[in-house]
């Protein structure tokens, strides 16, 4: 068999080669795999089990069972979707583990009072993330959007952050296009509300320049 | 169109997933509607901001730890045969 040595960010048409080839035994093409992946998968777990320690397991787990199962990989779907739907149900199982007390799933599909029109309506500053320092728009970021529920969190991260389509979304959550969207549109204005406490334009600005009317001269 | 009716359809116009004539009413609506306007606009910021973000990226020490012991387990599993992991 000949060694598959593929480059960084080389198109999806010979991620099957190296499909082909990891079924057939050959490790290092399956390493490209997990080199080309192992960002996406670490980013879901960590979004999915909010905690580091679970989410360096998804990424063990989940493409040691891929590897496992190579052999039920039909090709019929992308080898990344395929492989998300894995991750995210070692994910999940994780989350049910260490929360046994809440039902975790992703067939829940919350009604929230937030789920009402929009109350927050004042416009964000124009860069509203330059606000912060890095450190702290992470944190803000962060505590967010895991205040989402499970599922809308879920299909928030694979579709805005990891950007699947609706549909890979949906077969890699085993949901419906309908319910993909539903869930996805309450995350994004659940966030949007949240964040807007933080971004929202100040009429006095924060770097000590006061903008007042009147003579404030002395 | 009532703002309702807007927000029902703003994943969809975000996303670039309606039709013309749609897309014209959602429209109309967003130039008169200045609080649709806001609730657009600032979701599209969330996306992006998201998007952006680097958030929970992958330490490189960690990135390569992971991946030697997944690398050695799928060896040691070629080396025991197929049986499920």
């Amino acid at each position: 068999m000949s060694t598959i040595q593929p480059k960084l960010g080389e198109p999806v048409f010979d991620e099957l080669a190296l499909v082909q080839a990891a079924k057939g035994g050959d490790v290092a093409a399956f390493e490209e795999l997990v080199r080309r992946y192992d960002r996406n998968v670490f980013r879901i777990a960590q979004h999915i089990t909010q905690n580091r320690e679970d989410a360096e397991d998804v990424v063990q787990d989940a493409f040691l069972k891929a590897y496992g199962n190579l052999h039920q990989f039909q090709g019929q779907s992308k080898f990344y979707t395929w492989l998300v739907r894995i991750a995210v149900n070692e994910a999940l199982m994780k989350l049910r583990r260490r929360r046994p007390e809440r039902t975790v799933s992703l067939d829940e599909d919350v009604k929230t009072e937030e789920d009402s029109l929009p109350r927050e309506v004042a416009d964000w500053s124009p860069n509203p993330e330059q606000q912060y320092n890095q450190a702290e728009l992470r944190d803000i970021l962060a505590r967010t959007v895991q205040g989402l529920p499970t599922s809308f969190r879920t299909v928030f991260v694979l579709r805005d952050v990891e950007g699947l389509s609706t549909e890979e979304t949906a077969e890699a959550l085993e949901l419906s296009i309908p319910a993909v969207k539903s869930r996805l549109l309450r995350a994004r204005l659940q966030l949007r509300e949240r964040l807007s406490r933080y971004f929202q334009r100040r009429e006095s600005a924060n770097g000590g320049t006061k903008h007042e009317s009147g003579d404030g001269h002395k | 169109m009532k703002c309702s009716e807007f927000l029902q359809e703003l994943t969809n116009y975000l996303d670039g997933a309606i039709d013309d004539r749609t897309k014209a009413e959602l429209e109309d609506h967003l130039a008169w509607c200045h609080n649709c306007y806001v609730v657009c606009d600032t979701t599209k910021k969330t996306i992006e901001i998201y998007r952006d973000s680097q958030l929970y990226e992958l330490p490189e020490d960690l990135r390569t730890r992971l991946r030697s012991a997944i690398v050695s387990k799928c060896h040691a599993k070629k080396k025991a045969g197929p049986e499920r992991i």
